[in-house]
């Protein structure tokens, strides 16, 4: 995908990651064009959820040897919070539940935090509510869902929306969707994807991690990589999709 | 993961250590018949009360002090302590408090200048240094209303008959170690009554400030809410940083009548003493409610901070048919601190009811222990009780322990008894930062959402005192 005339905002360079005594990322090669929509796709074991766990810093991780660069520079000393703050965003695939954290609260704090850091003005409760009006009724959220606890009691659905909420308030730059179908019904995928596809502007960069094809016929990608034993063995544009659905991974010739 | 962020995080320094430049008279360590006669003498108390006095302390002498709790500490030597200290009072103006005292107010957080107090949150003060209460506020107001506020010193020359009646009838003399030690050496602390009907017009509290080297404090509290009266009580208290361990042994006693309400929060920030466990205060508190009339009701509220030992158990008792027992607890072990405390809910009268929620936070080497007995007597027919123990684990070298006791004789009564034990987990920490929250925010957030339903029952400002005091204590304030 290395077209000369277009721009990479992420580069991954031989990753080699390991997650307690097993290393996982075994030379990882992958490079993110801006304002595109990247799909990570592979069997299970692949280091899909590992790739994505490096990304935002995951103390699970340990970095053995590579680099990950963010426009133009290396993220792999920066603490997890600072990634966030430059615009990285990770849509958990099993967002933690904190009870008595009211989930509006958190959302304000973050958000006022990540205004701070690009010295813009914070925003108040006010202002606040009439931006998160807007998002609830996109998302088929009841307004209800910001005064609960943050992701105490919520269905898996509604956790995933949550997640979205997030995404859509913190406008950030690189985003990466871990599995973000999984547990969603026909009508929370579409309200989820119909988020996501908000959010394409032609500069902000999705990697969509999955395990199906499914979340791909709403949110098309420009292209596929195929993930394997903690290498990215092919990349190819979403025709590749069909015949994956087709014939599973294992056909899968390295580029 | 990252320990020693969260250590760094959790080990707030404490900020009211300071010492109050004023001059002190101090009796001499020691206990015996002596001092008594001293106390009572400074305190010109009637004849009858030294008399009490003795008696409580020839029962103390008879008995040993009790190690049933969690708790580790070095003996104490009551010999050694000093049981009577002052503020040397200014020889021009009686009535006059040393400025230096109402600066030192001033620098907690705390006006004794009803002029200065902002219109519309009018609190009524009484204010304990060491051994004696240098100032009331609001007692003339308050006295239209009929309700009584003042030191217990003032109300033992002032109010006998009430004193008499009600002193010892929750707590007696004898009933533990600490008691009948505070029964015998007492000096100061607060006295409020509130007549019949009266719905007190303003919040009242006590801030307690030990401020001699040397000394212990021992206080009595007494609170009486005759029929169909409202009254909200509230406590504070901190004392300076020094290296010795110094003894606070408190009591305090409420009595509810017919339809009335007593609610008493405690915000305890006494010294914790450093993360070796040098210094700090020893906390031993005793503090009783008796609902004696139907529909009576108590919420005790505390958020125990401070202190390198915590001793303490407030407890109701619910004689009245249909009265109501509340306790709410947060109590935060951080450094080397440990607390032993709970409550206990005693049902005698039909259709009595008691909640008990406690939060208990432990980090660094902190040691938090929920005790807590449920008794439902046969009498108790209809009695509920719901009880709900919480432990947040910040690091791994602290802990939790849960200690609930159940008797019931009613074979009808209702119990539920709920008790969580968590750690702050990586993933959620891991989440809030993955947001662009500070680790420090994160684990402050997570604190907070844990003791909500506790600050809740909170009066407002002290809510947000308290919030204020919990980031304080885990946050660190080191910039």
């Amino acid at each position: 995908m290395s077209k000369g005339n277009n721009k990479s905002v992420m580069k991954i360079e031989n990753l080699q990651a390991k997650i307690g005594d097993k290393q996982i990322l075994k030379g990882l090669n992958l490079e993110l064009e801006a304002g595109k929509v990247h799909a990570i796709m592979g069997p299970n074991g692949a280091g899909k959820s590992t790739l994505s766990k490096a990304i935002v810093g995951h103390y699970d991780i340990e970095i053995l040897g590579g680099d990950i660069t963010y426009k133009d520079k290396s993220i792999l000393e920066m603490e997890a919070e600072e990634r966030a703050l430059e615009g990285i965003f990770l849509s958990f695939q099993h967002p933690v539940e904190i009870p008595g954290v009211n989930n509006a609260y958190f959302l304000r704090t973050a958000l006022n935090a990540k205004l701070k850091h690009q010295g813009k003005d914070e925003l108040n409760a006010a202002e606040f509510l009439r931006l998160m009006k807007g998002h609830l009724e996109m998302l088929g959220m009841k307004s209800d869902m910001i005064s609960r606890s943050l992701n105490e009691g919520f269905s898996g659905g509604e956790k995933k929306r949550n997640e979205i909420l997030q995404m859509l308030t913190l406008e950030p730059e690189v985003i990466i969707l871990d599995e973000i179908d999984s547990g969603l019904d026909i009508d929370a995928l579409r309200a989820v994807s119909e988020g996501i596809n908000k959010m394409k502007d032609g500069k902000r960069t999705f990697l969509v991690i999955t395990h199906y094809s499914r979340i791909l016929d709403y949110i098309e990608p420009d292209y596929i990589h195929v993930l394997k034993d903690g290498k990215v063995i092919k990349t190819a544009g979403p025709e590749l999709v069909p015949y994956l659905e087709e014939h599973g991974y294992d056909g899968i010739e390295e580029d | 993961m990252a320990n020693e962020g969260l250590d760094k995080a959790v080990s707030g320094e404490y900020a009211l250590g300071f010492e109050i430049d004023i001059e002190t008279d101090i009796i001499e360590p020691g206990l015996d018949a002596d001092t008594l006669a001293f106390i009572s003498k400074k305190k010109e108390e009637p004849e009858w009360m030294l008399e009490l006095r003795i008696k409580a302390l020839k029962k103390w002498e008879t008995m040993t002090e009790p190690h049933w709790a969690h708790l580790d500490y070095e003996p104490i030597d009551y010999q050694s302590i000093s049981y009577y200290a002052a503020p040397k009072e200014m020889i021009d103006s009686l009535d006059e408090v040393d400025p230096k005292i109402l600066e030192a107010y001033e620098k907690l957080g705390i006006s004794l200048d009803e002029q200065k107090q902002l219109a519309g949150v009018k609190v009524a003060v009484d204010a304990v240094v060491d051994s004696v209460s240098v100032k009331t506020t609001y007692s003339a107001e308050l006295e239209k209303h009929g309700v009584i506020f003042c030191s217990i010193s003032e109300a033992i020359r002032d109010y006998p008959e009430l004193i008499k009646k009600y002193m010892f009838s929750v707590v007696p003399m004898a009933d533990n170690y600490f008691a009948a030690l505070n029964s015998a050496v007492f000096t100061d602390g607060t006295f409020v009554y509130i007549p019949k009907g009266v719905r007190c017009p303003m919040e009242l509290s006590t801030y307690f400030r030990i401020n001699a080297t040397n000394t212990g404090q021992f206080e009595r509290t007494l609170i009486i809410a005759d029929e169909g009266s409202y009254v909200s009580y509230n406590e504070g208290c901190s004392a300076p940083t020094r290296d010795e361990h110094q003894l606070h042994a408190a009591v305090v006693e409420l009595i509810i009548l017919k339809d009335a309400e007593i609610k008493y929060s405690t915000i305890q920030n006494w010294y914790p003493g450093d993360e070796t466990g040098k210094g700090g205060i020893y906390n031993f508190v005793t503090k009783r409610a008796i609902c004696e009339g139907e529909n009576a009701k108590v919420s005790w509220t505390q958020v125990e901070t401070g202190s390198a030992i915590t001793w303490k158990y407030p407890s109701c008792i619910l004689k009245g048919d249909n009265s109501v027992g509340e306790f709410y607890s947060v109590a935060v072990t951080t450094l080397a601190q440990q607390a032993d405390t709970g409550t206990k809910m005693i049902h005698i009268g039909k259709n009595t009811k008691s909640t008990i929620i406690s939060k208990g936070i432990s980090a660094m080497k902190g040691q938090n222990t929920y005790r807590g007995l449920v008794k439902i007597n046969a009498s108790a027919v209809g009695a509920r009780n719901y009880s709900e123990c919480d432990s947040l684990l910040i690091g791994s070298e602290c802990g939790a322990h849960t200690f609930p006791y159940l008797e019931s004789k009613d074979t009808q009564g209702q119990i539920e008894h709920e008790a969580t034990t968590s750690k702050i987990s990586d993933e959620q920490l891991f989440y809030l930062r993955q947001r662009g929250i500070t680790e420090e925010d994160a684990v402050s957030m997570i604190v907070h959402g844990f003791c909500k339903q506790v600050f809740s029952q909170l009066p407002m400002e002290y809510a947000v005192e308290a919030k204020a005091l919990l980031e304080l204590t885990l946050e660190g304030s080191v910039g």
